[in-house]
């Protein structure tokens, strides 16, 4: 082990409390919604700027190892794949802030139905956060593709809570202003499942030196 | 890997030192115009190698090859090859700069005056054509008669350089050009080999992994006489195919 590789450790480390910090956020912010509990996503909105921190900081770190360490082969590729995959962390954090937002405003009023797409949306987002993070941590395995696999019953939910809700608003106009935010929130979970996916290819290409970005390969090959 | 251009074809090439295999059974095309760089560790072999492409390791009288190495599809190892003409087609530059102690003209007409070419105007023609092509012409036109000893590292260097191109080489040899030159003499030669390439094939040895990254289109990774991997030189920093030449360009060696 040299100091170099204690460097590389302690980047993966942030990269780490980064998507715990997300994965919370995303938590918390669909339970914030889902139990009404305004404080919950005051807290959401509160932390994001630790989000932003680290954010800064991890890519600062990296910036620094490629300008003293000049990392070349696995080691580039593990601290492009941590710049890149930070950026998109940062970007779901901000969503869960939308979310936690667009909870506020809909816990003053009452609830339209109880909530049935989000939830499960929710649940497969996380998962996907955290397989793609415990894929960057422990290599290449074949977790990656799995997250990419899940993406699209995210965007299947998505598309069908918007149906849902599209017919409720046809029957009665007046719901139009809840139903629209209800759609927005699980907007934002798609684009989080998508973020998801992003970190998933990075991972791929951290492990394999491959893109995979904008093709169609879904599978190990 | 599919070459079209490739103007050396070393085949099955092993190089022998008396009882040292030095060289182990090498195949690789280095393709015209374009820089190749050889990396890895001392006493590899990739200096060995280098020098079999114009025949130098001849001057080591336990030297032997075995395999062939085609220079223009003839083996430039063939008892009926003219070592004399390759050398001249080939040229080398070496560590150390090493310049005649003789004036910057001379150093650089040496060759052509070997050559027979003695009419004085015609020289001075090729004299000041291959200091251009050097860089280095604007820093001496005006001390030209002066002892080529005299000038800075990075300058004999260029003047090295200079006096190979005066003979019109096809490919030029370097073995660690730039390790006794500082950073901005060893910019200044990085960016003259990336210009140089245009007109001629380039082969260099180097210890320093970020010059082969920075200017050399394909990269030769040597271990213990063997290649043991070769590719575009993107490939080879960042995403090697290999263990070995991953921890020896992370650093991670041994």
């Amino acid at each position: 082990m040299t100091i170099f590789d204690d460097e590389l450790i302690a980047v993966k480390a942030k990269v780490l409390k980064l998507g715990l910090m997300v994965e919370t956020a995303i938590r918390d912010s669909v339970n914030a919604l889902v139990e009404r509990d305004s404080e919950l996503a005051k807290e959401v909105i509160k932390n994001d700027h630790l989000v932003n921190a680290l954010d800064v900081s991890i890519d600062e770190e990296c910036v620094r190892l490629i300008a003293l360490r000049q990392p070349m082969a696995r080691d580039l590729r593990l601290i492009t794949t941590a710049m890149k995959i930070t950026t998109d962390l940062e970007r779901m954090g901000d969503l869960a802030v939308n979310i936690a937002e667009r909870a506020l405003e809909l816990n003053e009023e009452p609830q339209l139905k109880p909530f049935e797409n989000i939830p499960k949306m929710a649940a497969i987002t996380q998962s996907m956060v955290k397989d793609a993070l415990d894929a960057f941590v422990a290599g290449c395995s074949r977790l990656p593709y799995e997250v990419i696999k899940k993406d699209d019953e995210v965007d299947d939910l998505n598309v069908r809570n918007f149906n849902e809700l599209l017919s409720l608003m046809l029957q009665d106009p007046k719901i139009i202003p809840l139903a629209v935010k209800r759609t927005y929130i699980a907007k934002y979970l798609e684009r989080i499942a998508d973020h998801a996916t992003n970190i998933a290819e990075m991972i791929i290409y951290m492990c394999k030196g491959k893109m995979i970005r904008h093709t169609e390969i879904t599978d190990e090959s | 890997m599919v070459e079209k251009n490739a103007l050396f074809e070393i085949r099955n090439f092993s190089i022998h030192y008396g009882d040292f295999l030095a060289v182990k059974n090498v195949t690789v095309n280095i393709e015209a115009h374009k820089i190749t760089a050889i990396i890895g560790p001392s006493g590899c072999g990739k200096s060995t190698l280098l020098r079999a492409l114009n025949r130098m390791n001849d001057l080591i009288v336990t030297a032997w090859v075995e395999g062939e190495a085609l220079f223009h599809e003839v083996n430039i190892y063939h008892k009926d090859a003219d070592v004399i003409e390759l050398r001249k087609r080939v040229g080398m530059v070496f560590q150390k700069p090493n310049p005649f102690p003789n004036s910057v003209y001379e150093n650089v007409a040496y060759g052509p005056k070997i050559r027979g070419i003695k009419k004085k105007s015609q020289l001075d023609e090729i004299v000041e054509n291959a200091l251009v092509r050097a860089d280095l012409w604007k820093e001496v036109k005006d001390k030209l008669n002066e002892s080529g000893m005299s000038l800075s590292g990075g300058q004999m260097q260029r003047l090295c350089i200079a006096r190979s191109l005066a003979q019109e080489p096809e490919v030029l040899l370097f073995d660690e050009p730039t390790s006794a030159l500082d950073p901005i003499s060893t910019a200044n030669i990085e960016n003259l080999l990336q210009e140089l390439q245009k007109t001629v094939t380039i082969v260099i040895v180097t210890h320093n992994m970020q010059q082969a990254a920075r200017i050399s289109k394909y990269t030769s990774f040597m271990y213990l006489g063997e290649l043991v991997e070769f590719g575009d030189t993107d490939t080879i920093f960042v995403n090697p195919r290999n263990k070995l030449t991953e921890e020896y360009i992370t650093g991670r060696f041994g």
